[in-house]
């Protein structure tokens, strides 16, 4: 980030908080982040942690925790943005002698990264607000499931959890209560379709990852069959702060149906890359140009993508859209877990959203064939039609399997997985055009709709591109224009960025 | 490749035995049971995975079931240093397919393989939660970050 001198106020380092970067972000969930010491208890404490806690389980019941938990307006940060205080209310009025609270770590969506900054930053308070969880609901056992990819996250996790017994702040009778509960860590194993709920429930117990159909849901059937809630980290890391400064504070920060803030991770071609926590209703305007300081080398702006291989493109034209559960999804895209990659003139959005396809069609856990057959051959479209082969009725495919995967897939990977391609058809149809009909890729990315030419005016016949070639497909006469070979050439472009003149060009 | 007959009686059998004893009325702790063969074996041969069955009473085929859905879980042996490279989409719009190109190239391997003296092996994964500091790799534990292809050569020599 810059740190610019500030003159007026004759300091060299400006506060942090008054940069442009800082000065629009609301921290709720990140609030301990960076500033304790994670692998501290005291430190937790010393921030009003287990203060939420303790509140909860001495001096409120556990409906008058669900019921602050709905008058927040607090909703679903994994994306989908279910009011968990519902969620909780549903599991509370499950009969069982067993009930589950599992927390969603599993943070899969390519892009997306806060999970991880909590976990590794402020583990304690997904500990905390998954005990006042376990005490709303009526459970004594939680289950963490994160993902192995993130070993610093799994570490701290395991030495909170050590520190939060010895304290007595979980486990048995805490803090000298009835309430018991206790937290066990289970680790992923690299399998993206785990972060959809029954996926998730299934790789506890032990087994492949696959999705069961719903209902039954899992707040009357989830984990080991029992009763279950499943909140994602980011959700969990509000509660403690919703409980201690109330419901309505909650209430007044964000927009009328998004209450509170969200955390974003930045990507991409932007001048600023992290995470950005903004109130609700920030628009992305702000966010790019402000909080993320606009795009680097003098590039336009052409899409901002949002809710990974399940959500869309913000195109230009909707810079001024307010960011909102609702708001995305009217335009074809969705909040998602937060991801919120940005893209300029040189990105292919057909490139795009065959990259999204190739994830959905690895990821996808085969149970269902709309899903597995469906992406496939949604993917093998967008493979002919980037290598040149496309006609005008593979987009008119692409509407029908889209409309049958959504309509017919078992889970919601499967039930999401055209909206990369609906929503770039929505706002860049012309991009599938020009690849379709032109054999044209706009943004010189499809390697076989381009070619490399040398511009004979600009040429001085140096053949400082003809020694680079690997394939030797570049041939000439010193101090006069030398040519590409186009049957030859493989267009990896070494010999545009070779030349000092400027003379090659992608076309 | 596969394992003598005999070794599951060495140091790597006890401490793999130590394991499954430990967490085998756990419900659902095959996953974890995994990761930890895994670790003392590097991967997961038919033998290691039957050894587990025998001593869990989870049949082999739904073993082999869960080893190959995941990702993480792998029947090959893995180089000395495990490279990773990022595909998640920032590392992708920031032209991580260039750097995994350049590692093939040096490497002279696809992905999913390993070189013959067992020092690399190269795979491409979703996303390490790095995305601030697209594209990325990792090998084994150390995180490379904002890459161009021209650095491979050099971090590789680091190896």
């Amino acid at each position: 980030m810059q740190i610019e001198n500030n003159k007026e106020q004759n300091v060299l380092v400006v506060d942090a908080r008054k940069t442009d970067f800082f000065k629009k972000q609301v921290r709720i969930a990140l609030r301990n982040c960076g500033k304790i010491n994670p692998e501290n208890i005291d430190e937790y404490i010393a921030e009003d942690g287990y203060e939420a806690l303790g509140r909860v389980i001495t001096t409120m019941t556990p409906e008058e925790v669900i019921d602050v938990m709905l008058k927040s307006g607090l909703r679903g940060r994994g994306g989908a943005g279910f009011p968990t205080g519902r969620k909780w209310d549903f599991a509370r009025k499950s009969v069982s002698d067993k009930k589950y609270v599992c927390c969603n770590a599993d943070e899969g969506d390519p892009g997306a990264f806060m999970d991880r900054s909590v976990l590794e930053g402020d583990p304690h308070v997904v500990l905390e607000a998954m005990a006042i969880a376990g005490y709303a609901i009526g459970s004594d056992q939680g289950y963490i499931y994160v993902r192995a990819e993130y070993p610093i996250a799994v570490k701290r996790l395991e030495i909170a959890i050590k520190q939060a017994k010895e304290y007595g702040l979980l486990g048995k009778n805490i803090l000298g209560t009835n309430f018991s509960f206790d937290i066990e860590l289970r680790l992923g194993a690299g399998a993206f379709v785990c972060g959809e709920e029954t996926a998730l429930m299934t790789s506890i117990e032990g087994h492949r990852g696959e999705p069961r159909p719903r209902p039954p849901f899992p707040a009357v059937k989830g984990l080991f069959k029992q009763p279950t809630i499943l909140n994602n980290v980011e959700t969990y890391a509000n509660v403690p702060r919703i409980i201690l400064n109330g419901a309505e504070w909650f209430a007044n920060i964000g927009a009328e149906r998004s209450k509170g803030t969200k955390v974003f991770a930045v990507g991409g071609k932007i001048k600023n890359t992290g995470l950005v926590e903004i109130p609700m209703g920030t628009t992305l305007r702000e966010v790019i140009e402000e909080i993320g300081g606009g795009i680097p080398n003098g590039k336009k702006f052409k899409a901002a993508q949002t809710g990974g291989p399940s959500g869309g493109c913000i195109p230009a034209s909707l810079i001024d859209t307010p960011i909102e559960y609702d708001t995305l999804i009217e335009i074809g895209s969705m909040m998602g877990s937060g991801g919120l990659i940005v893209m300029d003139e040189d990105t292919c959005m057909v490139d795009l959203a065959k990259f999204f396809l190739s994830f959905t069609v690895e990821e996808s856990c085969g149970k269902c064939p709309p899903c597995r057959i469906g992406t496939k051959r949604m993917y093998d479209i967008l493979e002919k039609i980037t290598s040149g082969r496309g006609e005008l009725s593979d987009i008119d495919d692409l509407y029908a399997l889209a409309s049958a995967i959504k309509n017919s897939a078992l889970c919601g990977l499967g039930q999401t997985a055209p909206n990369p391609v609906l929503s770039t058809l929505r706002y860049f149809k012309d991009e599938y055009i020009a690849h379709v009909v032109d054999k044209k890729c706009p943004a010189g990315v499809c390697k076989n709709l381009l070619q490399y030419k040398i511009i004979a005016d600009k040429c001085r016949g140096c053949s400082a591109c003809a020694r680079k070639c690997p394939v030797n497909c570049i041939s000439g006469e010193i101090k006069k224009p030398f040519v590409i070979d186009q049957s030859k050439c493989i267009k990896c472009g070494t010999c545009m960025e070779t030349c000092k003149f400027g003379a090659i060009v992608k076309e | 490749m596969g394992l003598d007959c005999g070794c599951f009686s060495d140091e790597r059998g006890k401490k793999l035995l130590e394991v499954i004893e430990a967490e085998k009325n756990n419900p659902g702790s095959l996953i974890k049971i995994l990761h930890e063969a895994q670790e003392i074996y590097g991967y997961l041969p038919i033998e290691v995975q039957k050894f587990v069955s025998d001593h869990t009473g989870i049949p082999l085929a739904e073993i082999y079931g869960v080893v190959t859905f995941y990702a993480q879980f792998s029947l090959k042996p893995k180089g000395q240093y495990k490279i990773n490279v990022c595909l998640g989409t920032a590392c992708f719009v920031k032209g991580a397919e260039r750097v995994l190109d350049r590692l093939k190239k040096e490497l002279n391997m696809d992905v999913g393989d390993c070189t013959e003296d067992g020092k690399f092996s190269l795979d491409a994964c979703r996303c390490v939660g790095a995305c601030g500091l697209a594209p990325v790799i990792m090998i084994n534990d150390d995180c490379y970050g904002r890459l161009v292809p021209d650095q491979i050569p050099g971090i590789l020599a680091r190896y």
